[in-house]
Protein backbone atom coordinates (compact mmCIF):
# COMPACT_ATOMS: atom_id res chain seq x y z
CA UNK A 1 0.00 0.00 0.00
CA UNK A 2 2.83 2.28 0.46
CA UNK A 3 4.07 2.17 -3.33
CA UNK A 4 0.69 2.10 -5.32
CA UNK A 5 -1.15 4.50 -3.64
CA UNK A 6 -4.90 3.30 -3.68
CA UNK A 7 -6.05 6.71 -3.13
CA UNK A 8 -4.85 7.87 -7.05
CA UNK A 9 -7.74 6.17 -9.12
CA UNK A 10 -8.31 9.10 -11.57
CA UNK A 11 -7.43 7.79 -14.35
CA UNK A 12 -6.23 10.48 -16.69
CA UNK A 13 -6.13 7.34 -19.89
CA UNK A 14 -9.51 7.05 -19.57
CA UNK A 15 -12.00 9.73 -21.89
CA UNK A 16 -13.95 11.32 -19.27
CA UNK A 17 -16.80 12.70 -21.77
CA UNK A 18 -19.03 9.85 -23.52
CA UNK A 19 -18.50 11.81 -26.66
CA UNK A 20 -15.91 11.12 -29.28
CA UNK A 21 -14.11 13.95 -30.46
CA UNK A 22 -14.88 12.95 -33.92
CA UNK A 23 -18.33 14.49 -33.22
CA UNK A 24 -17.10 17.51 -31.63
CA UNK A 25 -14.35 18.86 -33.76
CA UNK A 26 -16.31 18.87 -37.02
CA UNK A 27 -17.60 21.81 -38.88
CA UNK A 28 -21.66 22.10 -38.64
CA UNK A 29 -21.90 21.91 -42.41
CA UNK A 30 -19.89 18.02 -42.38
CA UNK A 31 -22.38 17.49 -39.35
CA UNK A 32 -25.28 18.44 -41.28
CA UNK A 33 -24.19 16.24 -44.32
CA UNK A 34 -23.68 13.63 -42.26
CA UNK A 35 -27.04 13.95 -40.46
CA UNK A 36 -28.73 14.29 -43.87
CA UNK A 37 -26.58 10.61 -44.88
CA UNK A 38 -28.04 8.81 -41.69
CA UNK A 39 -31.45 10.35 -42.11
CA UNK A 40 -31.44 8.93 -46.11
CA UNK A 41 -30.30 5.55 -44.99
CA UNK A 42 -32.90 5.20 -42.12
CA UNK A 43 -36.73 3.83 -42.86
CA UNK A 44 -37.64 7.42 -42.19
CA UNK A 45 -37.72 9.12 -45.74
CA UNK A 46 -39.50 6.18 -47.40
CA UNK A 47 -42.38 7.05 -44.70
CA UNK A 48 -42.86 9.49 -44.95
CA UNK A 49 -43.46 9.29 -48.90
CA UNK A 50 -45.23 6.76 -48.65
CA UNK A 51 -47.72 8.51 -46.02
CA UNK A 52 -47.57 11.10 -48.91
CA UNK A 53 -48.49 8.71 -51.24
CA UNK A 54 -51.40 7.23 -49.34
CA UNK A 55 -53.06 10.50 -48.52
CA UNK A 56 -52.86 11.81 -52.10
CA UNK A 57 -53.97 8.15 -53.44
CA UNK A 58 -57.11 9.00 -51.38
CA UNK A 59 -57.56 12.13 -52.96
CA UNK A 60 -56.97 11.50 -56.17
CA UNK A 61 -59.26 8.55 -56.43
CA UNK A 62 -62.05 10.03 -53.82
CA UNK A 63 -62.23 12.69 -56.29
CA UNK A 64 -61.37 11.93 -59.75
CA UNK A 65 -61.98 7.71 -60.09
CA UNK A 66 -64.78 7.65 -57.37
CA UNK A 67 -66.20 10.64 -57.44
CA UNK A 68 -67.68 10.47 -54.05
CA UNK A 69 -70.82 12.40 -53.40
CA UNK A 70 -68.97 14.81 -50.78
CA UNK A 71 -66.29 15.39 -52.77
CA UNK A 72 -68.04 16.22 -56.08
CA UNK A 73 -67.45 19.94 -55.95
CA UNK A 74 -63.74 19.49 -54.92
CA UNK A 75 -60.71 19.79 -57.40
CA UNK A 76 -59.10 16.50 -57.87
CA UNK A 77 -55.17 16.81 -57.64
CA UNK A 78 -54.35 16.72 -61.20
CA UNK A 79 -56.02 19.42 -61.75
CA UNK A 80 -54.45 21.18 -58.97
CA UNK A 81 -51.32 20.33 -59.78
CA UNK A 82 -51.73 21.58 -63.43
CA UNK A 83 -53.14 24.41 -62.61
CA UNK A 84 -50.16 25.45 -59.61
CA UNK A 85 -47.35 24.71 -62.29
CA UNK A 86 -49.53 26.56 -65.28
CA UNK A 87 -47.58 29.26 -67.32
CA UNK A 88 -51.07 30.26 -68.66
CA UNK A 89 -53.19 29.31 -65.23
CA UNK A 90 -57.22 29.25 -65.88
CA UNK A 91 -57.93 31.44 -62.76
CA UNK A 92 -55.01 33.56 -62.79
CA UNK A 93 -52.32 32.12 -59.57
CA UNK A 94 -49.21 29.60 -60.64
CA UNK A 95 -45.92 29.39 -59.40
CA UNK A 96 -44.97 31.53 -62.89
CA UNK A 97 -47.48 34.65 -62.04
CA UNK A 98 -45.95 37.42 -60.05
CA UNK A 99 -48.92 37.50 -57.92
CA UNK A 100 -48.10 33.80 -56.29
CA UNK A 101 -44.73 35.76 -54.81
CA UNK A 102 -46.44 38.65 -54.04
CA UNK A 103 -49.38 36.93 -51.90
CA UNK A 104 -46.64 35.02 -50.24
CA UNK A 105 -44.15 37.79 -49.60
CA UNK A 106 -47.15 39.74 -48.17
CA UNK A 107 -48.11 37.12 -45.82
CA UNK A 108 -44.91 36.35 -44.94
CA UNK A 109 -43.86 40.03 -44.24
CA UNK A 110 -47.41 40.47 -41.92
CA UNK A 111 -46.24 37.10 -40.29
CA UNK A 112 -42.75 38.58 -39.86
CA UNK A 113 -43.67 42.10 -37.99
CA UNK A 114 -45.92 40.04 -36.35
CA UNK A 115 -43.69 37.80 -34.71
CA UNK A 116 -40.94 40.03 -33.98
CA UNK A 117 -43.17 42.04 -32.10
CA UNK A 118 -44.56 39.51 -30.02
CA UNK A 119 -41.23 37.94 -29.30
CA UNK A 120 -39.64 41.15 -28.58
CA UNK A 121 -42.51 41.96 -25.78
CA UNK A 122 -43.61 38.47 -25.14
CA UNK A 123 -40.64 37.19 -24.10
CA UNK A 124 -39.35 39.68 -21.43
CA UNK A 125 -42.62 39.87 -20.25
CA UNK A 126 -42.45 36.60 -19.36
CA UNK A 127 -39.48 36.46 -17.96
CA UNK A 128 -40.63 38.75 -15.30
CA UNK A 129 -43.84 37.42 -14.77
CA UNK A 130 -41.56 34.30 -13.86
CA UNK A 131 -39.33 36.17 -12.20
CA UNK A 132 -40.92 38.51 -9.82
CA UNK A 133 -43.84 37.34 -7.59
CA UNK A 134 -45.33 40.85 -7.21
CA UNK A 135 -45.28 41.58 -10.89
CA UNK A 136 -46.82 38.63 -11.63
CA UNK A 137 -49.34 39.26 -8.90
CA UNK A 138 -50.37 42.54 -11.07
CA UNK A 139 -49.86 41.18 -14.39
CA UNK A 140 -50.94 37.86 -14.57
CA UNK A 141 -54.56 38.47 -14.01
CA UNK A 142 -55.26 40.78 -16.70
CA UNK A 143 -53.06 38.48 -18.64
CA UNK A 144 -55.37 35.35 -17.88
CA UNK A 145 -58.28 37.29 -18.96
CA UNK A 146 -57.64 38.41 -22.42
CA UNK A 147 -55.56 35.07 -23.08
CA UNK A 148 -58.63 33.15 -23.86
CA UNK A 149 -60.01 35.84 -25.87
CA UNK A 150 -59.59 34.55 -29.72
CA UNK A 151 -58.13 36.60 -32.12
CA UNK A 152 -61.06 36.90 -34.15
CA UNK A 153 -63.25 38.42 -31.55
CA UNK A 154 -60.61 40.85 -31.58
CA UNK A 155 -61.31 41.87 -35.20
CA UNK A 156 -63.60 44.39 -34.99
CA UNK A 157 -61.90 46.24 -32.55
CA UNK A 158 -59.14 45.81 -34.46
CA UNK A 159 -60.61 47.44 -37.15
CA UNK A 160 -62.00 50.10 -35.18
CA UNK A 161 -58.51 51.16 -33.26
CA UNK A 162 -56.21 50.61 -36.08
CA UNK A 163 -56.22 52.78 -39.67
CA UNK A 164 -56.10 50.80 -42.36
CA UNK A 165 -56.02 47.55 -43.38
CA UNK A 166 -52.23 46.42 -42.83
CA UNK A 167 -52.24 47.01 -38.79
CA UNK A 168 -55.68 45.52 -37.85
CA UNK A 169 -54.01 42.32 -39.53
CA UNK A 170 -50.33 42.64 -37.91
CA UNK A 171 -52.15 43.11 -35.07
CA UNK A 172 -54.72 40.04 -34.84
CA UNK A 173 -51.46 38.31 -35.62
CA UNK A 174 -49.23 39.46 -32.78
CA UNK A 175 -52.13 38.34 -30.23
CA UNK A 176 -52.08 35.29 -30.72
CA UNK A 177 -48.29 34.83 -31.34
CA UNK A 178 -47.63 37.27 -28.17
CA UNK A 179 -49.64 35.05 -25.27
CA UNK A 180 -48.45 31.61 -26.48
CA UNK A 181 -44.28 33.18 -25.97
CA UNK A 182 -45.33 35.04 -23.15
CA UNK A 183 -47.29 32.40 -21.34
CA UNK A 184 -44.47 29.88 -22.24
CA UNK A 185 -41.70 31.68 -21.30
CA UNK A 186 -43.04 32.69 -17.65
CA UNK A 187 -43.73 28.57 -17.37
CA UNK A 188 -40.20 28.23 -18.09
CA UNK A 189 -39.04 30.76 -15.33
CA UNK A 190 -41.12 28.84 -13.25
CA UNK A 191 -39.79 25.29 -14.26
CA UNK A 192 -36.01 26.60 -13.51
CA UNK A 193 -34.28 23.95 -10.67
CA UNK A 194 -33.85 25.71 -7.37
CA UNK A 195 -31.12 24.42 -6.90
CA UNK A 196 -29.14 26.66 -10.03
CA UNK A 197 -30.42 29.70 -8.43
CA UNK A 198 -29.06 28.48 -5.27
CA UNK A 199 -25.76 27.36 -6.97
CA UNK A 200 -25.70 30.95 -8.55
CA UNK A 201 -26.17 32.71 -5.37
CA UNK A 202 -23.52 30.63 -3.43
CA UNK A 203 -21.04 31.50 -6.30
CA UNK A 204 -21.64 35.11 -5.74
CA UNK A 205 -23.62 36.34 -8.11
CA UNK A 206 -25.62 39.12 -7.96
CA UNK A 207 -29.54 39.22 -8.56
CA UNK A 208 -29.06 40.64 -11.84
CA UNK A 209 -26.43 38.41 -12.97
CA UNK A 210 -28.67 35.15 -11.94
CA UNK A 211 -31.08 36.68 -14.18
CA UNK A 212 -28.87 36.81 -17.13
CA UNK A 213 -26.73 33.96 -16.53
CA UNK A 214 -29.41 31.39 -15.07
CA UNK A 215 -32.82 32.46 -15.52
CA UNK A 216 -32.80 33.43 -19.14
CA UNK A 217 -30.59 30.34 -20.35
CA UNK A 218 -32.30 28.08 -18.03
CA UNK A 219 -35.47 29.14 -20.18
CA UNK A 220 -34.68 29.05 -22.89
CA UNK A 221 -36.01 25.62 -24.14
CA UNK A 222 -39.23 26.77 -23.12
CA UNK A 223 -38.73 30.28 -24.59
CA UNK A 224 -38.59 28.16 -28.06
CA UNK A 225 -40.94 25.87 -27.38
CA UNK A 226 -43.16 28.84 -26.90
CA UNK A 227 -41.99 30.48 -29.84
CA UNK A 228 -42.66 27.28 -32.23
CA UNK A 229 -46.21 27.36 -31.17
CA UNK A 230 -46.26 31.07 -31.40
CA UNK A 231 -45.56 31.25 -35.11
CA UNK A 232 -47.54 28.28 -35.38
CA UNK A 233 -51.28 30.31 -33.77
CA UNK A 234 -49.46 33.46 -36.28
CA UNK A 235 -50.75 31.87 -39.29
CA UNK A 236 -53.85 31.12 -38.08
CA UNK A 237 -55.04 34.12 -37.10
CA UNK A 238 -53.38 35.62 -40.07
CA UNK A 239 -55.34 34.19 -42.36
CA UNK A 240 -58.62 34.66 -39.88
CA UNK A 241 -57.30 38.66 -40.63
CA UNK A 242 -56.42 38.67 -44.14
CA UNK A 243 -60.23 36.39 -44.58
CA UNK A 244 -61.41 39.67 -42.91
CA UNK A 245 -59.53 42.27 -44.49
CA UNK A 246 -57.13 42.76 -47.04
CA UNK A 247 -56.14 42.64 -50.88
CA UNK A 248 -52.93 40.32 -50.69
CA UNK A 249 -51.92 37.46 -48.47
CA UNK A 250 -52.89 33.35 -48.93
CA UNK A 251 -55.93 33.81 -46.38
CA UNK A 252 -57.52 36.56 -48.39
CA UNK A 253 -56.55 34.36 -52.08
CA UNK A 254 -58.01 31.62 -50.55
CA UNK A 255 -61.30 33.52 -49.51
CA UNK A 256 -61.57 35.45 -52.73
CA UNK A 257 -60.86 32.42 -55.00
CA UNK A 258 -63.93 31.19 -52.74
CA UNK A 259 -66.40 33.81 -53.71
CA UNK A 260 -65.02 33.80 -57.06
CA UNK A 261 -65.34 30.30 -57.41
CA UNK A 262 -62.29 29.55 -58.37
CA UNK A 263 -61.62 25.88 -56.27
CA UNK A 264 -58.51 24.89 -57.41
CA UNK A 265 -56.85 28.18 -56.08
CA UNK A 266 -58.03 27.77 -53.02
CA UNK A 267 -56.24 24.88 -52.63
CA UNK A 268 -53.31 26.23 -54.10
CA UNK A 269 -53.49 28.59 -51.30
CA UNK A 270 -53.81 26.00 -49.05
CA UNK A 271 -51.17 23.75 -49.45
CA UNK A 272 -48.77 26.89 -49.86
CA UNK A 273 -49.73 27.95 -46.88
CA UNK A 274 -48.74 24.43 -45.54
CA UNK A 275 -45.02 24.62 -47.01
CA UNK A 276 -44.79 28.10 -45.98
CA UNK A 277 -45.51 27.65 -42.31
CA UNK A 278 -43.85 24.48 -42.15
CA UNK A 279 -40.63 26.52 -43.06
CA UNK A 280 -41.04 29.48 -40.78
CA UNK A 281 -41.26 26.90 -37.58
CA UNK A 282 -38.41 25.03 -38.98
CA UNK A 283 -36.05 28.00 -39.24
CA UNK A 284 -37.09 28.62 -35.70
CA UNK A 285 -36.09 25.08 -34.60
CA UNK A 286 -33.07 26.21 -36.17
CA UNK A 287 -32.33 29.52 -34.45
CA UNK A 288 -33.58 27.31 -30.93
CA UNK A 289 -30.89 24.46 -31.41
CA UNK A 290 -28.11 27.44 -32.79
CA UNK A 291 -28.82 28.98 -29.38
CA UNK A 292 -28.96 25.83 -27.23
CA UNK A 293 -26.30 23.71 -28.41
CA UNK A 294 -25.84 22.27 -24.99
CA UNK A 295 -29.40 20.79 -25.47
CA UNK A 296 -28.61 19.18 -28.86
CA UNK A 297 -25.39 17.75 -27.59
CA UNK A 298 -27.11 16.28 -24.38
CA UNK A 299 -30.06 14.83 -26.72
CA UNK A 300 -27.45 13.20 -29.14
CA UNK A 301 -26.14 11.11 -26.71
CA UNK A 302 -29.46 10.18 -25.36
CA UNK A 303 -29.98 8.06 -28.91
CA UNK A 304 -32.34 10.84 -30.05
CA UNK A 305 -31.56 10.58 -33.64
CA UNK B 1 -13.00 2.68 23.22
CA UNK B 2 -13.73 6.19 24.40
CA UNK B 3 -14.54 7.98 20.68
CA UNK B 4 -15.27 11.32 22.37
CA UNK B 5 -11.55 11.36 24.01
CA UNK B 6 -9.29 13.49 22.19
CA UNK B 7 -8.19 11.53 18.44
CA UNK B 8 -5.37 11.52 16.90
CA UNK B 9 -5.27 14.80 14.73
CA UNK B 10 -1.77 14.20 12.88
CA UNK B 11 -2.80 14.13 8.63
CA UNK B 12 1.07 12.73 8.29
CA UNK B 13 1.65 13.84 4.43
CA UNK B 14 0.14 17.25 3.51
CA UNK B 15 2.18 20.10 4.90
CA UNK B 16 -1.43 21.35 7.22
CA UNK B 17 -1.89 25.34 6.64
CA UNK B 18 -0.90 26.88 9.83
CA UNK B 19 -4.59 29.04 10.55
CA UNK B 20 -7.25 26.61 9.61
CA UNK B 21 -10.70 27.90 8.77
CA UNK B 22 -14.15 26.88 7.62
CA UNK B 23 -15.32 26.21 11.72
CA UNK B 24 -18.79 26.40 11.98
CA UNK B 25 -20.65 26.31 15.53
CA UNK B 26 -24.04 25.72 15.12
CA UNK B 27 -25.23 26.90 19.00
CA UNK B 28 -29.00 25.78 20.35
CA UNK B 29 -30.46 25.90 16.48
CA UNK B 30 -34.25 24.99 16.44
CA UNK B 31 -36.41 25.51 12.67
CA UNK B 32 -39.93 25.12 12.51
CA UNK B 33 -41.65 24.97 9.47
CA UNK B 34 -45.25 26.97 9.32
CA UNK B 35 -47.33 28.14 11.99
CA UNK B 36 -45.69 28.64 15.73
CA UNK B 37 -48.16 25.45 16.93
CA UNK B 38 -49.24 23.32 13.84
CA UNK B 39 -45.84 23.48 11.68
CA UNK B 40 -43.68 20.62 11.84
CA UNK B 41 -40.23 21.37 13.85
CA UNK B 42 -37.37 20.12 11.92
CA UNK B 43 -34.49 20.76 14.18
CA UNK B 44 -34.97 20.69 17.87
CA UNK B 45 -32.31 22.57 19.96
CA UNK B 46 -29.10 21.48 17.72
CA UNK B 47 -26.21 21.96 18.85
CA UNK B 48 -22.57 20.57 17.82
CA UNK B 49 -19.11 22.13 16.24
CA UNK B 50 -17.45 21.15 12.84
CA UNK B 51 -14.05 21.55 13.10
CA UNK B 52 -12.21 23.52 10.61
CA UNK B 53 -9.71 21.84 8.55
CA UNK B 54 -11.58 18.36 8.64
CA UNK B 55 -14.33 16.60 7.27
CA UNK B 56 -17.35 16.25 9.79
CA UNK B 57 -19.96 13.75 8.44
CA UNK B 58 -24.15 14.12 9.38
CA UNK B 59 -26.01 10.66 9.47
CA UNK B 60 -29.94 10.66 9.46
CA UNK B 61 -32.65 9.22 8.04
CA UNK B 62 -34.17 10.53 5.22
CA UNK B 63 -35.88 13.71 5.56
CA UNK B 64 -34.63 14.12 9.27
CA UNK B 65 -34.23 17.85 8.82
CA UNK B 66 -30.08 17.56 8.32
CA UNK B 67 -30.85 19.22 5.02
CA UNK B 68 -32.22 22.04 6.65
CA UNK B 69 -29.45 22.38 8.84
CA UNK B 70 -26.95 23.03 5.66
CA UNK B 71 -29.16 24.80 4.29
CA UNK B 72 -29.71 27.01 7.19
CA UNK B 73 -25.52 27.66 7.07
CA UNK B 74 -25.62 28.29 3.24
CA UNK B 75 -28.25 30.83 3.73
CA UNK B 76 -31.16 29.53 1.79
CA UNK B 77 -33.57 29.45 4.58
CA UNK B 78 -34.15 31.18 8.03
CA UNK B 79 -33.86 29.98 11.77
CA UNK B 80 -36.30 29.65 14.04
CA UNK B 81 -33.90 30.53 17.05
CA UNK B 82 -30.27 29.92 17.91
CA UNK B 83 -27.52 31.15 15.80
CA UNK B 84 -24.31 29.52 13.67
CA UNK B 85 -20.92 30.89 13.46
CA UNK B 86 -18.23 30.72 11.09
CA UNK B 87 -14.70 31.50 12.31
CA UNK B 88 -16.35 32.90 15.30
CA UNK B 89 -18.51 35.39 12.80
CA UNK B 90 -21.96 34.94 13.45
CA UNK B 91 -23.84 33.79 10.36
CA UNK B 92 -27.30 33.94 11.75
CA UNK B 93 -28.47 34.77 14.52
CA UNK B 94 -31.22 36.14 16.98
CA UNK B 95 -30.91 39.57 14.88
CA UNK B 96 -30.98 38.00 11.72
CA UNK B 97 -32.28 34.60 10.87
CA UNK B 98 -31.42 33.78 7.79
CA UNK B 99 -27.77 34.05 6.57
CA UNK B 100 -26.36 35.69 2.97
CA UNK B 101 -25.00 33.26 0.64
CA UNK B 102 -22.08 33.75 -0.41
CA UNK B 103 -18.84 31.89 -1.34
CA UNK B 104 -17.30 31.41 1.72
CA UNK B 105 -19.56 28.64 2.07
CA UNK B 106 -20.18 26.48 -1.47
CA UNK B 107 -23.13 24.00 -1.68
CA UNK B 108 -22.76 20.73 -3.84
CA UNK B 109 -26.61 19.73 -4.20
CA UNK B 110 -27.93 16.42 -3.89
CA UNK B 111 -28.73 15.98 -7.80
CA UNK B 112 -25.69 18.29 -9.18
CA UNK B 113 -26.31 21.88 -10.13
CA UNK B 114 -23.95 22.79 -12.83
CA UNK B 115 -25.62 24.66 -15.07
CA UNK B 116 -26.51 22.75 -18.27
CA UNK B 117 -26.13 25.57 -20.92
CA UNK B 118 -22.76 26.31 -19.73
CA UNK B 119 -19.44 24.23 -20.51
CA UNK B 120 -17.71 22.62 -17.83
CA UNK B 121 -14.77 25.29 -17.76
CA UNK B 122 -17.90 28.10 -18.04
CA UNK B 123 -19.29 26.16 -15.07
CA UNK B 124 -15.90 26.20 -13.18
CA UNK B 125 -14.67 29.83 -13.65
CA UNK B 126 -18.54 31.19 -12.54
CA UNK B 127 -18.05 32.20 -9.32
CA UNK B 128 -14.58 34.70 -10.05
CA UNK B 129 -15.85 35.70 -13.07
CA UNK B 130 -19.06 36.56 -11.64
CA UNK B 131 -17.71 38.21 -8.61
CA UNK B 132 -15.04 40.06 -10.17
CA UNK B 133 -12.38 38.57 -8.15
CA UNK B 134 -10.42 37.20 -11.48
CA UNK B 135 -10.27 38.55 -14.94
CA UNK B 136 -11.51 35.92 -17.67
CA UNK B 137 -8.04 35.52 -18.81
CA UNK B 138 -6.96 34.34 -15.35
CA UNK B 139 -9.85 32.92 -14.41
CA UNK B 140 -9.61 30.12 -16.96
CA UNK B 141 -6.13 29.95 -16.30
CA UNK B 142 -6.90 28.96 -12.95
CA UNK B 143 -10.07 26.29 -13.72
CA UNK B 144 -7.50 24.50 -16.34
CA UNK B 145 -5.09 23.82 -13.91
CA UNK B 146 -7.20 23.21 -10.99
CA UNK B 147 -9.17 21.14 -13.36
CA UNK B 148 -6.01 19.45 -14.16
CA UNK B 149 -5.01 18.80 -10.85
CA UNK B 150 -8.48 16.83 -10.42
CA UNK B 151 -8.34 14.53 -12.80
CA UNK B 152 -10.42 16.79 -15.34
CA UNK B 153 -8.10 17.57 -18.54
CA UNK B 154 -9.81 17.32 -21.43
CA UNK B 155 -13.49 17.62 -20.62
CA UNK B 156 -13.14 21.63 -20.06
CA UNK B 157 -15.47 22.48 -23.23
CA UNK B 158 -17.66 20.12 -22.81
CA UNK B 159 -21.34 20.69 -21.65
CA UNK B 160 -22.04 18.86 -18.26
CA UNK B 161 -24.65 16.94 -20.45
CA UNK B 162 -22.15 15.18 -21.65
CA UNK B 163 -20.27 13.58 -19.08
CA UNK B 164 -20.83 10.76 -16.39
CA UNK B 165 -22.68 11.93 -13.31
CA UNK B 166 -19.33 10.43 -11.10
CA UNK B 167 -17.56 13.25 -13.16
CA UNK B 168 -20.32 15.92 -13.13
CA UNK B 169 -19.74 15.66 -9.62
CA UNK B 170 -15.91 16.19 -9.73
CA UNK B 171 -16.31 19.09 -12.04
CA UNK B 172 -18.74 21.00 -9.36
CA UNK B 173 -16.50 20.35 -6.58
CA UNK B 174 -13.88 22.15 -8.29
CA UNK B 175 -16.64 24.73 -9.23
CA UNK B 176 -16.31 25.62 -5.52
CA UNK B 177 -12.96 25.30 -4.56
CA UNK B 178 -12.38 27.89 -7.22
CA UNK B 179 -13.50 30.18 -5.05
CA UNK B 180 -11.30 29.21 -1.77
CA UNK B 181 -13.98 28.36 0.28
CA UNK B 182 -14.10 28.22 3.77
CA UNK B 183 -16.40 24.92 4.06
CA UNK B 184 -17.51 23.11 1.83
CA UNK B 185 -21.59 21.98 2.36
CA UNK B 186 -22.17 18.84 0.48
CA UNK B 187 -25.86 17.76 0.61
CA UNK B 188 -25.90 13.76 -0.07
CA UNK B 189 -24.02 14.15 -3.37
CA UNK B 190 -23.08 10.87 -4.12
CA UNK B 191 -26.79 9.44 -3.38
CA UNK B 192 -27.81 8.90 -6.85
CA UNK B 193 -24.52 6.94 -7.87
CA UNK B 194 -24.06 3.27 -8.51
CA UNK B 195 -21.56 2.03 -5.51
CA UNK B 196 -19.09 1.38 -7.54
CA UNK B 197 -18.98 4.59 -8.46
CA UNK B 198 -19.47 6.12 -5.38
CA UNK B 199 -16.34 4.04 -3.73
CA UNK B 200 -14.36 6.13 -6.31
CA UNK B 201 -15.97 9.48 -5.85
CA UNK B 202 -15.21 8.63 -2.24
CA UNK B 203 -11.80 8.61 -2.90
CA UNK B 204 -11.61 11.03 -5.01
CA UNK B 205 -12.79 13.28 -2.52
CA UNK B 206 -10.49 12.71 -0.19
CA UNK B 207 -8.10 13.20 -2.89
CA UNK B 208 -9.20 16.60 -3.31
CA UNK B 209 -9.41 17.12 0.94
CA UNK B 210 -5.78 16.18 1.21
CA UNK B 211 -4.89 18.73 -1.27
CA UNK B 212 -6.61 21.30 -0.45
CA UNK B 213 -7.48 21.44 3.14
CA UNK B 214 -11.02 23.10 2.93
CA UNK B 215 -12.87 21.95 6.02
CA UNK B 216 -16.05 19.85 5.00
CA UNK B 217 -19.69 19.37 6.11
CA UNK B 218 -21.23 16.24 3.96
CA UNK B 219 -25.00 15.15 4.90
CA UNK B 220 -25.66 11.44 4.31
CA UNK B 221 -27.55 8.66 5.03
CA UNK B 222 -25.11 5.89 4.27
CA UNK B 223 -22.93 5.19 7.63
CA UNK B 224 -20.48 3.50 5.76
CA UNK B 225 -19.72 6.52 3.83
CA UNK B 226 -20.07 8.27 7.02
CA UNK B 227 -17.69 6.53 9.08
CA UNK B 228 -14.90 6.34 5.38
CA UNK B 229 -14.83 10.00 5.31
CA UNK B 230 -15.45 11.92 8.51
CA UNK B 231 -13.24 12.87 10.64
CA UNK B 232 -16.13 13.74 12.88
CA UNK B 233 -19.67 11.88 12.49
CA UNK B 234 -22.47 13.44 13.77
CA UNK B 235 -25.60 10.63 14.11
CA UNK B 236 -29.11 12.67 13.98
CA UNK B 237 -32.43 11.53 15.64
CA UNK B 238 -35.24 11.25 13.53
CA UNK B 239 -37.27 14.90 13.07
CA UNK B 240 -37.00 16.80 15.10
CA UNK B 241 -33.33 16.64 13.85
CA UNK B 242 -30.91 16.93 17.25
CA UNK B 243 -27.52 15.00 17.35
CA UNK B 244 -28.19 11.36 19.10
CA UNK B 245 -24.00 10.68 19.09
CA UNK B 246 -20.99 12.55 18.19
CA UNK B 247 -18.02 10.28 17.26
CA UNK B 248 -14.96 11.36 16.38
CA UNK B 249 -12.96 8.59 14.21
CA UNK B 250 -9.33 8.16 15.26
CA UNK B 251 -8.90 6.06 11.81
CA UNK B 252 -5.78 7.56 10.14
CA UNK B 253 -5.71 9.82 6.94
CA UNK B 254 -4.86 9.36 4.34
CA UNK B 255 -7.52 6.65 4.26
CA UNK B 256 -8.04 4.56 0.66
CA UNK B 257 -10.54 1.76 0.55
CA UNK B 258 -8.22 -0.72 2.92
CA UNK B 259 -10.30 0.88 5.63
CA UNK B 260 -13.17 -0.86 4.91
CA UNK B 261 -11.83 -4.24 6.11
CA UNK B 262 -10.06 -2.80 8.82
CA UNK B 263 -11.33 -4.13 12.87
CA UNK B 264 -11.09 -0.17 13.69
CA UNK B 265 -13.64 0.45 10.99
CA UNK B 266 -15.92 -2.40 12.08
CA UNK B 267 -16.37 -1.59 15.43
CA UNK B 268 -16.84 1.58 14.35
CA UNK B 269 -19.83 0.17 12.44
CA UNK B 270 -20.74 -1.82 15.14
CA UNK B 271 -20.94 0.62 17.41
CA UNK B 272 -23.17 2.89 15.58
CA UNK B 273 -25.08 0.41 13.65
CA UNK B 274 -27.54 0.28 16.28
CA UNK B 275 -28.37 4.02 16.72
CA UNK B 276 -28.83 4.24 12.88
CA UNK B 277 -30.91 1.52 12.87
CA UNK B 278 -33.48 2.80 15.70
CA UNK B 279 -33.59 5.74 14.33
CA UNK B 280 -34.50 5.11 10.88
CA UNK B 281 -37.31 2.32 12.43
CA UNK B 282 -38.31 5.90 14.08
CA UNK B 283 -38.89 7.65 11.49
CA UNK B 284 -40.42 4.78 9.51
CA UNK B 285 -43.18 4.17 11.65
CA UNK B 286 -43.36 7.98 12.23
CA UNK B 287 -44.43 8.33 8.54
CA UNK B 288 -46.65 5.47 7.95
CA UNK B 289 -48.33 7.66 10.93
CA UNK B 290 -48.43 10.27 9.04
CA UNK B 291 -49.92 9.39 5.85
Amino acid sequence: MTEVSPVRVTNNNVPLALTDDTVRNVSPLTLAIHRFSLWLKSPRPYLMLIGFALFIGFWYLSVEVWKLPRFSEMPGPTEVVREWFSRDPTYGLSVFTPEYYLHIWVSTRRIAIAFFLATIIGVPLGLFLGWSIRFKQYVFPVFELLRPVPPLAWVPLAIVMFKGSETPIIFLTFLASFFATALNTMLGVESIDVSYIRAANCLGASRWQVFRHVIVPGAMPFIFTGLQISVGVAWFSLVAGEMVSGQYGLGYVINTSYTMVRYPTIVIGMITLGIVGYVTSAAVRLVGDYLMQWRIRELALGGDR
Amino acid sequence: MSVQSAPTRSHAPAPAPTARKGGVRIVDVVKRYGANDVGILAVDHCTFEVPPGEITVVVGPSGCGKTTLLNAIAGFHSLSSGSIYLDDEMLCGPRRLKAQPGPDRIVVFQNGALFPWKTNIENVTFGPIMQGRLSRAEAYDKARSMMADAGLRGIENNYPGEISSGVRRRVEIVRALMNDPKILLLDEPYRALDSLTKSVMHEALLEIFYKNRVTIFFITHDLEEAIFLGHRVVIMTTRPCRPKKILDIDIPHPRDYSVLTTRRFREFMDETAAAVHEEAIKAFTAGEKER
